[in-house]
């Protein structure tokens, strides 16, 4: 993934915001799309927990466009598979990468631009969506409380594979901001020699690898409530670190330049995604 | 503590909300967020008002009270920020008015209290950030002036600003000359030759502070504030200004958009999340209280003659943090609508990412708090 998608390619991106359709079908020919499409359909033929790493390294490099979707039309819209057709989708009240896809999913009626808080991810917002976040028990909505084994629906996988995402980003927040901590020097030594720095980096470390955990077990037992616990422990975890990695940064983490903003922004566009936490929050409380 | 007003008070702020209420509805709407010398004509213009109503001086006025009931008043009522006048007003002016000759403070002072000129912070270099003291821009003595050479970074609103709070080293570091010996704090005109300024960006897509190089540049011995060598106390007194009085006026701007959140909430519906509506409660509680330690480090201040103690850094320290939740707060409170730049606290919630950074992080603060209120030994 750093091969196709590495630093340079990031900051260009973030220069010229536009869809990369030649890294698309990159993508595509690489099987990241199909991974999960059985073989006699033309697939690769693995299963969640192998994407659940895919999307893992797709996060760590701020991979930009509708990645989930995509992955998730690959067995039934015609290219998609292949990174030749970009699918994007109707995410709770929000739908990213509107107007550069080629195939939108859901009901895209009356959506308005947003001046996107993340400089990679373009949105638009449906103003008038089934709020999912209000009514737990809303037919609409991808998790009905109650009932952990209903068979897993395309909205529950799309929030594990984001929560995927934002355990890579938080990762690679932690493993930055140790690098900063060793390199960086003030009072004639490493920052990270002090204990404040130390504690912030160890917390960082706590809640990634909390997150991990949580991903991989929802992605092998395919349980809601799991891919429920896991989408929060994940927001949390690339929100929190990308904080704190421009905490250890100093004033060199609130600059355009540093790559700190960009995964703290991606991490709160992924969290908006979709049913929100709160929705997830519910369920595990109804399920008590 | 005391929180009773006098009669001298009471009408004192009785005047300002008449003031207030004659002259805000007919200020133009502010200008955008990077056109700095657009900001820099509003935030003066402002200043510039106050002072043509007899609210110039207010920030040096020898009674704190009177200062926080212009601050809660003006907040209150939604009044311009102090802006490109933060630094000049509200700690290089006091440090001035604290340190200098009744010469500088006749040269200076007036200038900033009548909106004609900006000044901006020269403190930090790219090795010299948390650690000031191991600065190295150097400064040498040339007759009547001293060169200077060296370069400083995040330096907030130096493109606009007319003069430079700088701190230069003028004696370098040895055996016997400790780094927080040897430093100068002096004022520098920004129109100097020698001097460059490059815009940095930030996070929030704005260049609102700069690389300042300096590169043989002359600045007469006169605008040397304290003694030569001794501008690290000086520059103590600068930034107890700046942790303990130079935010407090921004704690009633949260009692104010909390305010505005509660009333967002209630119109979106989110209101009816309970968890949503005791964050908001323990947020209001919070800023009350962060208020009140305000008024008990200014009548501390008073005390101390004028210049706040450590108090300020536990102040900063939980205001900082306590100012990032309510964006949270306001995020949670927009749904979706907080990852839209147009929509208001959007770009502000950015913006306060710098406030655990600036004036000293909050590791540095809690350091402060250990050694200089707990008195616990100096920390690794
Ligand atoms: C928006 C903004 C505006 C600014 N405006 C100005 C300005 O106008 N003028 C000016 O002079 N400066 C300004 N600054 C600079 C600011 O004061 C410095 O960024 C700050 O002091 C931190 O220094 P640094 O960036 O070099 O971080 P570093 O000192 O490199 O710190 C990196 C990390 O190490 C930690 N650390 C360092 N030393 C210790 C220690 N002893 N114990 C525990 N932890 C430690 C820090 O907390 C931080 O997490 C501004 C900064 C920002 C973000």
């Amino acid at each position: 993934m750093e091969g196709r998608f590495g630093r340079d390619a990031l900051r260009a991106a973030v220069e010229a915001p536009a869809l990369d359709r030649e890294l698309w079908r990159a993508l595509g020919d690489a099987g990241f799309f199909a991974l999960c499409v059985p073989e006699d359909a033309g697939g690769v033929g693995l299963g969640l927990p192998e994407a659940v790493l895919a999307f893992e390294e797709a996060g760590r490099v701020l991979l930009p466009g509708p990645a989930v979707a995509t992955f998730l039309a690959a067995g039934d819209v015609e290219g998609a598979a292949a990174g030749e057709t970009v699918v994007t989708a109707v995410e709770g009240e929000l739908v990213p990468w509107l107007e550069e896809a080629d195939v939108v999913r859901g009901d895209t009626d009356g959506a308005v631009p947003v001046r996107s808080v993340d400089p990679l991810t373009p949105l638009h917002r449906v103003p008038d969506a089934p709020n999912t976040s209000h009514d737990p028990h809303d037919p609409h909505d991808p998790y009905t409380p109650h009932d952990p084994h209903a068979p897993r629906t395309s909205a529950h996988v799309a929030s594990l594979l984001r929560a995927a995402e934002q355990l890579g980003s938080a990762t690679r927040t932690c493993e930055s901001a140790v690098e900063h901590a060793r390199t960086r020097e003030q009072f004639g030594g490493p920052v990270g020699r002090f204990q404040a720095v130390q504690h912030l980096c160890a917390d960082m470390l706590v809640r990634a690898e909390l997150a991990r955990v949580a991903v991989y077990a929802a992605a092998v037992t395919g349980d809601r409530l799991a891919a429920a616990g896991a989408r929060l422990l994940a927001d949390d975890a690339a929100v929190r670190n990308a904080r704190d990695c421009l905490q250890v940064h100093g004033g060199m983490g609130f600059t355009w330049e540093s790559d700190v903003h960009l995964h703290l922004k991606r991490a709160w566009v992924r969290a908006g995604l979709g049913a929100g936490a709160r929705q997830a929050e519910e369920d595990l409380a109804a399920a008590l | 503590m005391d929180l009773t007003y006098t009669e001298e008070e009471e009408s004192f702020r009785a005047g300002l909300r008449d003031w207030l209420a004659d002259v805000l509805p007919a200020l133009p709407a502010g200008p955008a967020p990077d056109d700095w010398p657009g900001r820099r004509a509003y935030d003066t213009g402002w200043q510039r008002m106050l002072y043509d109503a007899g609210y110039g001086e207010v920030h040096w006025d020898a009674a704190p009270t009177l200062r926080l009931i212009f601050l809660e008043e003006t907040e209150k009522a939604g009044a311009p920020y102090v802006g490109a006048n933060f630094v000049g007003l509200l700690h290089a002016g006091p440090t001035i008015a604290a340190e200098g000759t009744p010469e500088q403070r006749a040269r200076w002072l007036p200038p900033v209290l009548r909106g004609d000129e900006v000044w901006c912070q020269g403190f930090s270099e790219p090795d010299a950030g948390s650690d000031l003291a191991s600065l190295r821009t150097r400064a040498w003595r040339d007759g009547d002036c001293y060169v200077v050479s060296g370069s400083k970074i995040w330096t907030s609103h130096a493109e606009v600003a007319d003069w430079c709070e700088l701190l230069v080293r003028t004696t370098p570091v040895s055996a016997e000359v400790p780094k927080h010996r040897g430093i100068t704090w002096l004022a520098l005109p920004m129109d100097a030759a020698g001097i460059t300024v490059r815009p940095l960006r930030t996070l929030a897509g704005s260049t609102e502070f700069a690389e300042v190089i300096l590169d043989e540049v002359r600045v007469p011995v006169a605008n040397r504030v304290g003694a030569e060598d001794d501008g690290w106390r000086v520059s103590m007194v600068t930034l107890s200004f700046e942790r303990g009085t130079a935010f407090v006026g921004e704690v009633v701007a949260c009692r104010r958009l909390l305010g505005e959140l509660a009333g967002e909430a209630r119109a979106n519906g989110r209101w009816d999340d309970a968890a949503l509506r005791r964050r908001l409660g323990r947020l209001s509680a919070e800023f009350t209280a962060l208020w009140r330690l305000t008024q008990w480090n200014v009548s501390e201040a008073r005390r101390t003659g004028g210049v706040p103690g450590t108090g300020g850094s536990v102040f900063k320290l939980r205001y900082s943090h306590a100012r990032q939740e309510l964006y949270d707060a306001a995020a949670d409170v927009l749904g979706p609508g907080a990852l839209d730049l147009e929509r208001p606290w959007t770009l502000e919630r950015l913006s306060a990412l710098s406030y655990t950074i600036a004036a000293g992080t909050s590791q540095i603060q809690r350091n402060i708090v250990a050694e200089r209120v707990l008195g616990l030994p100096k920390g690794r």
